[in-house]
């Protein structure tokens, strides 16, 4: 992009003379002033609308005053423009009380039970701009309320000053107009067409931008009063965009998540499952207390010495027997994550230590050596002319993401392909161009497309860029096709881990290959300088990854395992995980709540969620999203710590008692400064073409799902997309399918039956969602993406 | 008398089957079709400039200045294509001349579509006709049928290269679909309300691009601007308001109906056309050019109606809608009955407009019912204070008409309602007719 000299005007506001961007919004020049007009449907990050009529002001034009007040919200700002505020314009205070009077006729004295009272813009700017008593003394309107427009969101008609804030938010930003102004004059009022919900994994967003209590969420409605929070900045643990969020709390307990205004990363916005996944905090499943498996097999509650005794000798145990592998998981803090890669190679003696609890390959690996030095931003990908994602559906898989692509496509244009299967509402909304592929043969369609033509013209622009998401591990010789591309267009390429914590995990070295800074197991100087900081002696034989020693584990090759935040059933083959945690000598947990691995573990220690511990995500940038805890207390430490005290049990310090002091460990070593070659693996063989009864599988998850950190939520789980059997007409009709039937699809493990809905996928394709209610692909199937398997009617 | 009067929009309503493609050739017209196909579209342009006319929807704007706004050329905006739409929505209280237009002489509208069309450089003419209007819609719908068919209309009309087609709509019946961009939206399958401008119409209109929205009564002038000349226009009428004009007088006289003639004629000589005041009641009060406009009493039977004249005496001109109340009709009934409509038609985007509205009716319909109190009138005032010039669009504003003219020359009428508790009769001469908010 080529960057112009911005041109600027000078003005007068109030007297004083500014100068301001071409361009600019007026009322955005005031703030810059310090001269706050009160204002409704004004929103920074919304087209102008101008409906309200709040922020009126005088304006005078070249000498001449405008013969009307001025909405300050849609003027923008020119040369020699004389404005005067509600503070030195007495038209624009009378037209702003008069506005402000207006608004409030018709609005119900409902502040003491309302949800925003005490945090309401109404509220304040009736106090700042309003008349001490009305003149109303007539009849107001009034609506049957709540009306619900969501499973989640629940809308009050009589507080609704019909900004149309909600509607242009989802709209312009979300892409799902679901929401819509109905009727018209005082009966105008918000709505949803009959039978179409406020379906969007983004509706969250409208109920804090609301400016009134008129959208309230089920999760939060009534539950408290804003002066009763105490909040505190967070991080959103639910993804790898490390969303700025906020974390409203009140005796001991989470009530409401709200988006942090962070312009770099997530602007104002949050997903939905960010903002209101977090009840499994209180969840039944929740672990507190130290466990231990008794004589008779049961997990039995005892003190944290008990069972850090028993886990230290177990695994010292392992350790001299055929040794220890460390699971890390994927939602480690990098503090945390560290403390895992370090008690690997200090406490177990091993570099079998793996974060990644997803399908993986060592092509992966190599790629993400590749990556270790993030070059991509948000707000890089805004300005690509040209995005090709890889390997993920962005709004199912990186939501906010997902929104600064449909932002920067809506704002100039950016064109965006999909290597994928079918046009999900993500690819609709970004006006993607769909690269189709038979699932199994992404990397070789890539290759093709690698030759030359439109993608490649596209991507050649400057400051394009490849998204790369965590799937593509499941596809042979997808990194290394991915490379290629990037060589030959000068794209630039940015992975895009579903996970909050893949990232911080592979910088501190919690991978088979890599130690901290990405230093090469194999490297002597670089592991040298590990074994200096940590006074020991490292192995130059780089370790297992997580599937390799899980079948250690189940072949008796490992006699230990320690295992983080793993579920068994999100990894490739769930059985085979499953086999290894139950065949191993001895299994040390550590878990927030109950899982797979709590269930076959002699030893669980709990460990600290987000709201209780401190630490650093690395989101997909690299950029590093420290956060405090959000709630004091609750008897749980975080992992590093945990961790720390086990070794020293096992008689080695970790120095990772505390998230900072982890981080001061870490960061003594600095990153690595050699250089990496990218992956450069064939395709594998392309899928079979499908035969009589069966087809190719492609799946991935949906953005609000089975997942483990969203229970306890129904109101959440209604606005998910109903799980559904994928398959274009033809494949439909040659399977014996109709739209809305239900369809079986099976492997010899299993079956998932599920109604069928018609969607533009390949011949002989049909599509599952990964891990919804009714449809666990791989724990059923025991098969993913790009799996032969056999479709039937019913 | 009659002599005052200038038929030209209205020459032809009087004829037999005036409708018909054949009347109409046989009566000139589709002359100035030709002769302006086979000028370049710039003469057009300045033509129209030159004769001076001005917008006859409610706002005046010069009309030849408007079709020069739309850019052309192949850059930007001006590559884009270029659309005509025609503001046939006809919703001010008290108008009815476009539709008699439509219904009595489709073809000078679609005559003066084609010449408009081509001064612009648009290939497609959306013609929005009041849903309601059904009659009309159907004449109309038949008129551009009859043009199709005998090669006026479609591509290479007349062999000139020129192509057009036109698409008659019918709207929905919502009176904010007549503001210009509201109908742009409705035009576009969207919910019917105002734009924010800028971008104005000529440079992003339809479908985001350069349109000229022009009324029906404006463009039908067009096809006898090009068969008479500027000049000829500029006979009638004032310097800075030429040319003839469609009086609609309604109301309390004798004979209520379309008056064409040169514009600056008085509501005195208005009157005498229309044969005086009926049953000669004497005149209380009227509008110049619709419920919008402010209203005016017998003061002002002198003003010259036209855009000047009319703004000059603190109203006006708007869509020569003249609407004329007798002594036995209440005003602040009157204008509780307008408030009601401008509350009913509200769009609801704004809230001066939706909020002030609904406050308004209240306020007015407790007054008339004989339950006003001492600061009713003052509430009133602000309240229209607040909404005038406040709104989004002009409907607003629009609103607060008939309140702050009603009570700046019938005050005591609105006082004398609170004071005598319960107030207002109801009038003899409509005692049959069921009036809401007004018990005897
Ligand atoms: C509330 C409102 C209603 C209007 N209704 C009409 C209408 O019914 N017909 C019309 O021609 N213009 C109407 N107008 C004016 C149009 O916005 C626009 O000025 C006009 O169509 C331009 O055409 P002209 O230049 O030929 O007058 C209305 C304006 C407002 C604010
Ligand atoms: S619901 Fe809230 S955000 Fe939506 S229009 Fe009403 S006040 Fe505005
Ligand atoms: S003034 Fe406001 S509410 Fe009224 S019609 Fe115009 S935009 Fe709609
Ligand atoms: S904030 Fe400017 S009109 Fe609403």
């Amino acid at each position: 992009m080529t960057t112009t000299e911005t041109e600027t005007v000078t003005l007068t506001i109030d007297g004083i003379e500014v100068t301001a961007p071409k361009g600019e919004i007026l009322i955005r020049t005031c703030e810059r002033l310090g001269i706050i007009v009160p204002r409704f449907c004004d929103h920074p990050l919304l087209e102008p609308a101008g409906a309200c009529r709040q922020c009126l002001v005088e304006v005078e034009m070249g000498g001449r005053p405008m013969p009307k007040p001025q909405a300050s919200c849609t003027m923008t700002v020119a040369d020699g423009m004389v404005v005067k505020t509600q503070h030195t314009s007495p038209v624009a205070d009378k037209a702003q009380q008069g506005v402000m009077e207006l608004l409030l006729i018709n609005h119900p004295l409902d502040c003491p039970i309302c949800d925003k009272g005490g945090e309401c813009p109404l509220q304040n700017q009736a106090m700042s701009t309003g008349r001490t008593d009305s003149r109303f003394v007539e009849t107001k309107r009034t609506f049957p309320k709540p009306l619900p427009i969501s499973s989640q969101v629940l809308l009050d008609r009589e507080r609704c000053v019909l900004c149309q804030r909600c509607t242009r938010f989802s709209d312009e930003i979300a892409g799902d107009p679901f929401i819509d102004l109905l009727e018209r004059g005082a009966n105008q009022q918000i709505g949803t067409a009959e039978d179409k919900p406020f379906q969007s994994y983004f509706s969250g967003n409208t109920i804090q931008i609301c400016p009134v209590g008129a959208l309230t969420s089920a999760a939060y409605r009534f539950r408290s009063r804003p002066f009763d929070l105490k909040s505190t900045p967070s991080v959103c643990e639910h993804c790898s965009s490390g969303c700025a969020s906020r974390t409203d709390t009140r005796r001991g307990q989470v009530m409401r998540k709200l988006a942090g205004n962070d312009p770099e990363v997530n602007e104002e916005w949050l997903c939905d499952k960010g903002r209101f996944a977090f009840r499994y905090l209180g969840a039944k499943q929740r672990i507190t207390r130290p466990l231990l498996r008794d004589e008779s097999g049961q997990l039995v509650e005892v003190s944290w010495t008990e069972a850090l005794r028993v886990a230290a000798e177990g695994l010292l145990a392992a350790r001299g027997n055929r040794g220890i592998g460390v699971l890390a998981g994927g939602r480690l803090t990098r503090e945390d994550a560290y403390a895992y890669a370090k008690f690997a190679r200090v406490a177990a003696g091993t570099h079998d230590v793996d974060f990644r609890a997803r399908p993986h390959s060592a092509e992966e690996l190599a790629f993400l050596q590749t990556q270790l030095t993030p070059t991509v931003t948000f707000a890089a990908v805004e300005a690509a002319p040209s995005v090709l994602t890889v390997g993920m559906d962005l709004e199912e898989e990186s939501g906010i993401l997902f929104l600064r692509v449909r932002k920067a496509v809506r704002k100039h244009g950016q064109r965006v392909f999909t290597l994928g299967q079918w046009s999900t509402p993500g690819v609709e909304k970004t006006h993607a161009t769909l690269i189709k592929s038979v699932p199994g043969a992404e990397a070789s369609v890539l290759r093709e497309l690698s030759v030359g033509g439109e993608l490649v013209d596209a991507l050649s622009a400057t400051g394009s860029v490849i998204l790369v998401g965590d799937r593509a591990a499941e596809v042979p010789g997808l990194h290394s096709a991915v490379a290629e591309l990037a060589t030959r267009t000068g794209a630039q390429v940015a992975w895009v881990p579903r996970r909050a914590g893949d990232r911080g995990a592979l910088e501190v070295g919690a991978v088979p290959t890599l130690l901290p800074g990405g230093r090469p197991v194999t490297d002597a100087a670089a592991r040298a300088e590990v074994e200096r900081a940590w006074g020991v002696t490292l192995s130059a034989e780089p370790g297992r990854s997580t599937d390799e020693i899980l079948a250690a584990a189940a072949s008796g090759a490992l006699s230990g395992l320690v295992v983080g935040g793993v579920d068994p059933h999100d990894l490739a083959d769930p059985a085979a995980a499953l086999a290894g945690l139950a065949n191993v000598g001895f299994l040390v947990s550590l878990e927030i709540m109950t899982s797979a691995v709590t269930e076959l573990a002699d030893v669980v220690l709990p460990v600290a969620p987000d709201a209780h511990r401190a630490g650093t995500y690395v989101n997909w940038e690299g950029r590093h999203r420290p956060f405090a805890p959000s709630l004091d207390g609750g008897g749980v430490l975080p992992d590093c710590r945990v961790l720390d005290t086990l070794a020293v049990e096992m008689d080695v310090d970790l120095f990772t008692q505390t998230p900072s002091a982890a981080a001061g460990d870490l960061d003594r070593l600095g990153p690595y400064t050699g250089t990496f070659t990218a992956p450069t693996e064939r395709p594998g063989s392309t899928p079979r073409p499908a035969q009589v009864g069966s087809a190719v599988l492609a799946t991935w998850r949906q953005l609000l799902d089975d997942g483990a950190l969203q229970v306890d939520e129904p109101a959440l789980a209604g606005t998910a997309r109903a799980p559904r059997v994928r398959a274009n007409a033809a494949t439909a009709e040659r399977l014996g399918l109709t739209e809305g039937g239900q369809a079986s699809v099976a492997t010899d493990r299993g079956a998932i039956t599920l109604p069928v809905e018609l969607a533009d996928l390949p011949d002989g394709v049909v599509w599952l969602p990964a891990h919804s209610p009714g449809s666990q692909v791989r724990s059923t199937l025991g098969v993913g993406h790009g799996a032969l398997v056999r479709v039937t009617a019913g | 008398m009659s002599d005052i009067l200038t038929p030209v929009l209205t020459s032809r309503w009087a004829q037999e089957n005036s409708w018909t493609l054949e009347t109409y050739e046989r009566t000139g017209g589709y002359r100035a079709m030709r002769t302006a196909l086979a000028g370049h579209p710039d003469q057009l342009i300045q033509l129209c400039k030159d004769s001076g006319l001005r917008g006859r929807g409610g706002a005046g704007f010069p009309t030849g200045m408007k079709w020069s706004f739309i850019p052309q050329g192949g850059e930007g905006a001006g590559a884009k294509p270029k659309y005509l739409v025609i503001n046939a929505d006809e919703g001010e209280p008290g108008t009815c001349k476009d539709i008699p237009t439509m219904m009595a002489d489709p073809h000078s509208l679609i005559e003066g579509c084609i010449i408009t069309s081509y001064a612009i450089r648009a290939n497609f003419c959306a013609i929005y006709v009041r849903g309601e209007a059904l009659h009309p819609i159907r004449r109309l719908r038949a008129a551009v049928a009859e043009a199709y068919a005998q090669g006026y209309l479609g591509t290479d009309i007349l062999g000139t290269g020129f192509d057009l087609e036109i698409v008659v709509h019918a709207g929905a019946g919502a009176y904010i679909c007549g503001e210009e961009t509201a109908l742009l939206d409705s035009l576009e399958g969207r919910r019917g309300q105002p734009r924010l401008k800028p971008p104005f119409p000529a440079t992003a209109g339809l479908y985001a691009s350069p349109t000229v929205v022009n009324n029906v009564e404006t463009i039908a002038s067009v096809p006898y601007i090009v068969a008479g000349g500027a000049e000829w226009f500029r006979t009638m009428g004032s310097e800075k308001s030429p040319g003839p004009k469609i009086y609609s007088v309604s109301g309390h006289v004798e004979r209520p109906g379309q008056y064409e003639a040169p514009m600056g004629i008085t509501l005195r000589t208005l009157l005498e056309l229309a044969g005086g005041m009926k049953d000669g009641i004497p005149l209380k009060f009227w509008t110049p050019g619709g419920s919008s406009t402010p209203m005016f009493t017998a003061e002002h039977l002198d003003v010259p109606l036209d855009f000047e004249g009319a703004a000059g005496a603190g109203s006006m001109l708007g869509t020569t809608a003249v609407q004329v109340f007798n002594e036995t009709v209440s005003v602040p009934w009157a204008v509780m009955k307008w408030t009601e409509f401008y509350k009913h038609e509200s769009c609801g985007k704004c809230t001066p407009c939706r909020e002030g509205t609904y406050w308004l009716v209240q306020i007015l319909e407790r007054m008339v019912h004989g339950e006003g109190t001492e600061s009713d009138v003052e509430t009133l005032l602000d309240v229209c204070d607040n909404i005038l010039g406040r709104s989004f669009c002009a409907l607003g504003d629009g609103a607060t008409s008939p309140i702050t003219s009603g009570i700046k020359y019938f005050r005591q009428e609105f006082l004398d309602l609170i004071a005598e508790q319960p107030a207002v009769a109801r009038p003899e001469q409509l005692a049959d007719v069921e009036l809401t908010g007004a018990p005897a």
